[in-house]
């Protein structure tokens, strides 16, 4: 009886796995119409002189150069990698301020990141770039209105980079701290060359991410003006766009950022794996 | 190594020591001594306090109330200067805890540049001695993740014994290791016992307690149950909590 019975469930079983593969092999062959179909109706319906003429003028590229190299993308670099110095050293204060064993450096600090991280970096910049000399009878960041510039993103990238480096201070094992203290080193000792090297290492990866977050930023500090000697990338463009009357800097600015930007994103991705494989 | 090596002042005192983790009482009152040149091994379940006992005695855990002496400085005391006493208590953890961005040199030789203030030359010179006596002098460039762990905790031994410390305490040194691995750290072990090193450890390798100890101690629940010689202890438990605790892990 049972030898009858056996053969029963058995295509049954079979039947819906066969089913399923048939229907995920529709489904991807859908994807990929659906794919080819907007591809040639994009392609048809594009204006393709208009792109090119208004993109991709190749006269305009090339009177770009070198001031779009020299200048520009010079100074969204320099800018970028002052913000990020100064901010990085404000970040340890505040992390090592925050989790200070005296309640009101942690206030202090944590009332600092709050207010920084919760505003909008353009916010920032009009209040470091306008107000500061209104305010302080006159003072102004050295650098001019770039130099304001510079400080506004330092203040709020302070506050983001502080959170990240506190976390990475905590990620690192209580043992070390104990092994550290038990040979006799000071709380200061130990924070210098055993916690904070290793806390630095974890966060290399999102420190990373927020120097790409602060490059784009400096796009914002034009809002400020700049003389034309002390353009980034942005304002650079954006200048060249009503000059040329024409899209293609904003297309060759575009290149340049990406030029920066996705090799860092790519590293920060590779660190994660490697990071990720080592564990 | 018997009574013989008693000192006038014992090494470790420990005196009505009580410890509370939150509402969790875990020392229920400990007094306890080790004299110079004695090794004391403190058994016992886990959850007795035995680690919590340990890391009392310098202070990584802060006793509740009760006073502890290391060569008779009491430091309990606000006044006492913590780091120099540690400097002088050599501790083996579980986990090793070797620093993961140094090499073994550096590892040896940090703290006593650092806090002992040695020369370069002179820090290496002992590093170089104490690898050479846990059997690692070929290692003194690797990086601690680079080494086994019965290799890393003889290089943490290595580092704790370069600050010339009047003491080592062990806490439960080779808990962590594959099997195979615990033997070269236990001769290590054993090795400093021999050369006179005062001693503390909590463990579970009963061979080790009952060959090496001058004195055992059994832990249960926050007290100290029975302590003696360990083959007096371990072959004659007094206390129903000793046997029963003896009879699964013997």
């Amino acid at each position: 009886m049972s030898a009858i019975a056996a053969p029963g469930p058995v295509p049954d079983e079979r039947r819906p796995r066969m089913r399923r593969t048939t229907r995920a092999r529709l489904v991807r062959l859908a994807l990929y119409a659906l794919f080819v179909g907007v591809v040639v109706v994009v392609g048809l319906l594009a204006d393709w002189q208009a792109i090119k003429s208004n993109y991709f003028d190749a006269d305009v590229w090339r009177e770009l150069f070198p001031e779009i190299i020299t200048t520009a993308a010079r100074h969204t670099v320099l800018y970028t990698v002052y913000s990020f110095v100064l901010a990085f050293a404000l970040a340890i204060v505040l992390a090592l301020m925050k989790l200070a064993p005296v309640a009101p450096y942690r206030w202090l600090a944590t009332g600092y990141i709050e207010f920084f991280r919760g505003l909008p970096a353009l916010v920032v910049i009009f209040g470091v770039g306008l107000t500061i000399p209104l305010a302080f009878s006159g003072w102004r960041p050295p650098g001019g209105n770039a130099g304001a510039g510079v400080l506004a993103l330092t203040l709020v990238y302070g506050a983001y980079m502080a959170e990240t480096i506190r976390a990475g201070i905590l990620a690192v094992p209580k043992g070390q701290y104990e092994a550290a203290r038990s040979l006799g080193m000071s709380s200061y000792r130990t924070m210098v060359s055993i916690t904070l090297p290793q806390a630095l290492k974890i966060v290399i990866p999102p420190l990373t991410n927020e120097f790409v977050a602060l490059l784009k930023d400096t796009s914002l500090i034009q809002v400020l003006g700049f003389a034309a000697a002390e353009r980034e990338l942005t304002s650079f463009a954006s200048d060249n766009i009503v000059a040329y009357a024409n899209a293609s800097p904003l297309m060759a600015v575009a290149v340049l950022y990406l030029i920066i930007t996705l090799p860092l994103t790519r590293l920060v991705a590779w660190m994660e794996r490697r990071g990720q494989r080592a564990r | 190594m018997t009574e013989t090596r008693r000192g006038d002042i014992p090494a470790i005192e420990v005196r009505g020591l009580h410890k509370y983790f939150g509402e969790n009482e875990v020392l229920k009152g400990i007094d306890f001594h080790v004299d110079p040149g004695q090794v004391v091994c403190v058994i016992g379940p886990s959850g007795s306090g035995k680690s919590t006992l340990l890391r009392c005695v310098n202070r990584l855990e802060e006793p509740t109330s009760g006073q502890i002496f290391v060569e008779g400085v009491d430091i309990t005391d606000e006044e006492t200067d913590l780091d120099r006493v540690r400097s002088r208590i050599g501790i083996v953890f579980q986990s090793f805890n070797l620093f993961p961005h140094m090499t073994v040199m550096r590892n040896l030789c940090i703290a006593q540049q650092r806090v002992k203030k040695r020369s370069k030359e002179e820090a290496v010179e002992i590093a170089r001695r104490n690898l050479e006596k846990v059997g690692l002098a070929e290692k003194e460039d690797a990086y601690p993740a680079h080494l086994s762990g019965g290799q890393q905790q003889r290089v943490a031994i290595a580092r704790a014994l370069s600050m010339d410390p009047d003491m080592m305490l062990f806490d439960e040194p080779t808990s962590a290791l594959d099997p195979e691995l615990v033997g070269d750290v236990l001769d290590v072990m054993r090795q400093l016992a021999t050369e006179g090193m005062t001693m503390m450890v909590v463990t579970h390798e009963m061979g080790f307690a009952r060959e090496v100890g001058d004195k055992l101690v059994f832990m249960d629940g926050g007290v100290i149950v029975e302590e003696g010689d360990p083959h007096v202890v371990l072959g004659n438990p007094q206390h129903e909590r000793t046997q029963r605790f003896l009879s699964k892990v013997l």
